[in-house]
């Protein structure tokens, strides 16, 4: 790859032309904003699966109009079968984790702003990186197309456990064809993962502007490189192991499936495969996917805090070893998914051990925030009420996670809604405010234009409330041992906990009403919305040196030279309370 | 408590280069290099590295996957590897040695191919003979690879059969199309040569050497592998 400032400037010519300019783009900007319309897309229709899935938990009989347009097997007379409902989890969750939670956060925020906040005008691979979001775009289009043919969707859940999602077509509806293009989608996917992962440490390692030294980098680009590191490890064992699934599927091997297997009165040819060894190799993958999901957000609000907190973040030094601690135990604890599964109880002990010592990074970061909310005289626009948000939940969130890391109250908790509750907080639920803070605080970068702080500040007190009443209750369902993954609880021993369901059913669709706010501020600010300053925050870090939105070569041809860290804030200098990085002021260290 | 006169702390102007004469922290119009680094480090050096480590983790995933799959049932299925694999080991590992003959002139003239020389159009044809022949001999490979596979179906082992030839076939595979990228990689060495004006093709002919010496070598820890785990005693 050229990258003499010849070629770079030769290559950075703007594209003419709708094609290369929107669709085929190899402009690290147009591609992350591509990326974060994908989540878009994806989070609508994963919101819109879930009020489906909790209509009917709360109301088993209702009706849910046009539902047999979409399926007729799996909703005959508008009541959704049983098989569809898990069908509908399967599908909320996969296009929930991969489409939202890693592509918004880490491949859409990161690919726009990683480079900026670098100092590059472009990614080190740029037409790597427009293949990357294609693939992914392609994984997204198989997913989907999985709901119009065949038996519809997989239901095996996005964890797809064998051998449910290994024998075929024996096992139900959505089992055959349905579970097939699942496992393409997500194989597609990790091709596009692991050429971004690729992208994103390569231009960090080599394409840092003049001064811009390891230590200098805003946290938020810190977080995407961790996370690439992750995501290159992690992607690279479950491309694999969905190709392992599909051979089973296709061409009947016996990777997962056991012997003597008798699936729906069928007696099915395979030899000695191990379930558990699918489960070992998607939780090797999957528990990484969890801080793949969550760090970015870990370095969205480390960078947005200090800024409306007007100092420096307290311990960032701090903050960037523990996103590397998290990175390198989120490979140790995989097991603690699994100690039901049958598993050696001393091996439950062995993950348990390191899953509790992961929550002491994690906690120093969440104690390093509060202490840099203390004392500070906060501007609390929309952007830091989400970072605070975030720190809410993910608390929240967190405190469950130490009830489920032991072993034995796992074994009683595994599988119900307290689990529900926990990663929807923890992971779900603060990714989403990482991701919306991310979107207040950049949209003016990327669009030039500012969002609404009214209806900002709307969105967030409803959805902070909202998703409190939505998964605060899980917990209780899930002590009172309320199994998940079941379609209704209509006539067993759970009936008695429908009213609760009900209510969190309500919450939900108001909830997901109140986003529509969100959606609505988004396309007015974006062509209404008044006009952005270059640095309308008066933030320090790189992407707010250049104009709003930068050029198609990010710095117009200048070549940035960074004089200080991104945390200075809450000092005294011709420019108000904060320097900017490229800035050549000489300030004292506060 | 902070003022613009007082001195930097020490370390503050630390890997700083010429910062221009008051110039807000921009230079204009100066070639400035766009990297931290010298200019010899390319991006494609240090993404090499990178797109190893995830290969790499790739076959760590397999390698274990058979190593459990082995101990879960009692069928693994012990079979003969197809001879053929040791001639193919053996041509695979003369491409090596091909390739750094290639990359001999390379190393003589440190001027010859460098990005920085422009319009040094000078190709000695043993490099160009020399690439061929490394090209040739991993076609060879692959063709070899192919035949092995032949020679196990005739014996009725295939894909499904048993969960040993099920890994072998894996294996292979995935190798082996790795293998057709780093053959890609090289054509494309041979095309940038091949360009009469500002062909500077020695950070191509690196990485692509870099990764072709990394699956010969992954060809050499697979066949140990298969020797040792699904070779009939």
């Amino acid at each position: 790859m050229d990258s003499s400032p010849q070629a770079v400037a030769h290559h950075h010519a703007p594209p003419q032309g709708f094609i290369r300019k929107y669709l085929f783009s190899v402009d690290h900007k147009v591609i992350g904003k591509q990326y974060y319309g994908l989540a878009l897309l994806a989070v609508c229709i994963g919101m819109v699966l879930s009020w489906l899935m909790r209509i009917h938990l709360g109301w088993a009989t209702a009706h849910i109009p046009l539902l047999e347009k979409l399926s007729p097997a799996g909703a005959p007379g508008n009541v959704m079968t049983p098989e569809y409902y898990l069908s509908l989890m399967t599908m909320h969750a996969t296009l929930m984790v991969f489409f939202v939670l890693t592509t918004a956060p880490f491949a859409g925020f990161g690919n726009y702003f990683l480079p900026i906040q670098v100092g590059a005008d472009d990614m080190a691979f740029p037409r790597m990186n427009m293949m990357s979001f294609w693939v992914t775009f392609a994984a997204f289009v198989v997913l989907i197309l999985s709901f119009f043919i065949g038996d519809g969707p997989a239901l095996a859940g996005w964890t797809s456990y064998a051998p449910l999602s290994s024998v075929g077509a024996v096992a139900g509806p959505g089992q055959g064809t349905g579970q097939t293009l699942w496992a393409l989608s997500i194989a597609i996917f990790c091709v596009g993962q692991l050429l971004g992962s690729l992208n994103f440490i390569t231009t960090t390692l080599d394409l840092r502007t003049r001064g811009m030294s390891l230590a200098r980098m805003p946290l938020s680009t810190w977080a995407w490189f961790v996370t690439s590191v992750i995501g290159l490890l992690a992607f690279a064992v479950l491309l694999p192991a969905c190709g392992l699934l599909v051979l089973d599927r296709v061409a009947g091997t016996s990777f997962f499936n056991p012997a003597g297997l008798v699936v729906n009165d069928q007696a099915l040819p395979h030899s000695g495969g191990s379930p558990l060894l699918w489960q070992h190799l998607f939780w090797f993958f999957g528990h990484p996917e969890v801080y793949i999901a969550i760090l970015p957000g870990f370095g969205i609000i480390s960078t947005i805090l200090p800024v409306f907190a007007r100092k420096r973040l307290l311990g960032s030094r701090a903050v960037i070893g523990c996103m590397v601690a998290i990175g390198f135990l989120s490979y140790m604890v995989w097991g603690h998914h699994m100690f039901v599964s049958g598993m050696n109880p001393f091996s439950a002990l062995l993950f348990s051990v390191p899953t509790l010592i992961i929550t002491i990074p994690a906690t120093i970061v969440v104690l390093l925030w509060l202490g840099t909310l203390y004392g500070a005289r906060m501007r609390l626009s929309t952007p830091a009420l989400f970072c605070v948000g975030f720190i809410s939940v993910f608390i929240t969130g967190g405190l469950s996670g130490f009830f489920l890391a032991q072993p034995s109250l796992d074994t009683y908790l595994h599988a119900t809604y307290f689990v529900v509750a926990h990663f929807h907080f923890v992971m779900a639920v603060a990714a989403m405010f990482g991701i919306f803070a991310g979107t207040y605080f950049w949209f003016p970068k990327m669009f030039g234009r500012m969002m609404n702080e009214t209806l900002g500040k709307w969105h967030f007190w409803l959805t902070f409330v909202g998703v409190y009443s939505i998964f605060m209750p899980m917990h209780y369902l899930g002590l009172a041992g309320n199994v998940r993954r079941y379609a209704a609880f209509t006539d067993n021993y759970l009936a008695p906990l429908i009213p609760v369901h009900k209510f969190i059913t309500i919450a939900a669709l108001f909830t997901g009403a109140a986003q529509l706010l969100f959606l609505y501020n988004v396309i007015w600010s974006r062509f209404r919305g008044p006009k952005a300053t270059d640095n309308p925050w008066e933030a320090t870090t790189l992407e707010w040196s250049t104009s709003s939105p930068p050029p198609s070569d990010n710095f117009g041809g200048r070549h940035l030279v960074v004089h200080h860290g991104p945390e200075e804030y809450g000092v005294e200098s011709s420019s108000g309370d904060y320097v900017m990085q490229v800035s050549p002021e000489k300030v004292a260290a506060s | 408590m902070a003022s613009t006169t007082s001195a930097p702390p020490p370390g503050m102007e630390r890997d700083l280069g010429p910062t221009g004469e008051g110039g807000g922290g921009f230079q204009h119009g100066r070639p400035a290099p766009v990297s931290t680094f010298p200019a010899a480090v390319r991006p494609s050096q240090t993404g090499i590295w990178v797109a190893l480590a995830a290969i790499s983790m790739m076959f760590a995933a397999l390698t274990s996957a058979m190593v459990i799959r082995q101990g879960a049932a009692r069928d693994w299925g012990h079979f003969e590897l197809p001879g053929i694999l040791y001639f193919n080991t053996l041509i695979l590992l003369l491409s090596s040695f091909s390739l750094e003959m290639a990359r001999l002139p390379f190393a003589q003239d440190p001027d010859l191919g460098r990005e920085e020389s422009r319009g040094n159009g000078r190709r000695p044809a043993q490099v160009l003979y020399w690439l061929y022949a490394t090209m040739g001999l991993g076609l060879i490979f692959v063709f070899g690879q192919l035949a092995a596979w032949r020679e196990l179906a005739a014996q009725g082992l295939f894909l499904a059969t048993t969960p040993s030839s099920s890994f072998f076939y894996v294996l292979t595979a995935v190798h082996g199309v790795h293998l057709l990228g780093g053959i890609t990689g090289l054509a494309y060495v041979l095309h940038r040569m091949s360009r009469s004006t500002g062909s500077r093709p020695r950070t191509a002919l690196g990485v692509a050497s870099v990764y072709w010496h990394f699956m010969d070598g992954l060809w050499v820890y697979l066949i140990l592998l298969m020797m040792t785990r699904m070779n009939v005693a």
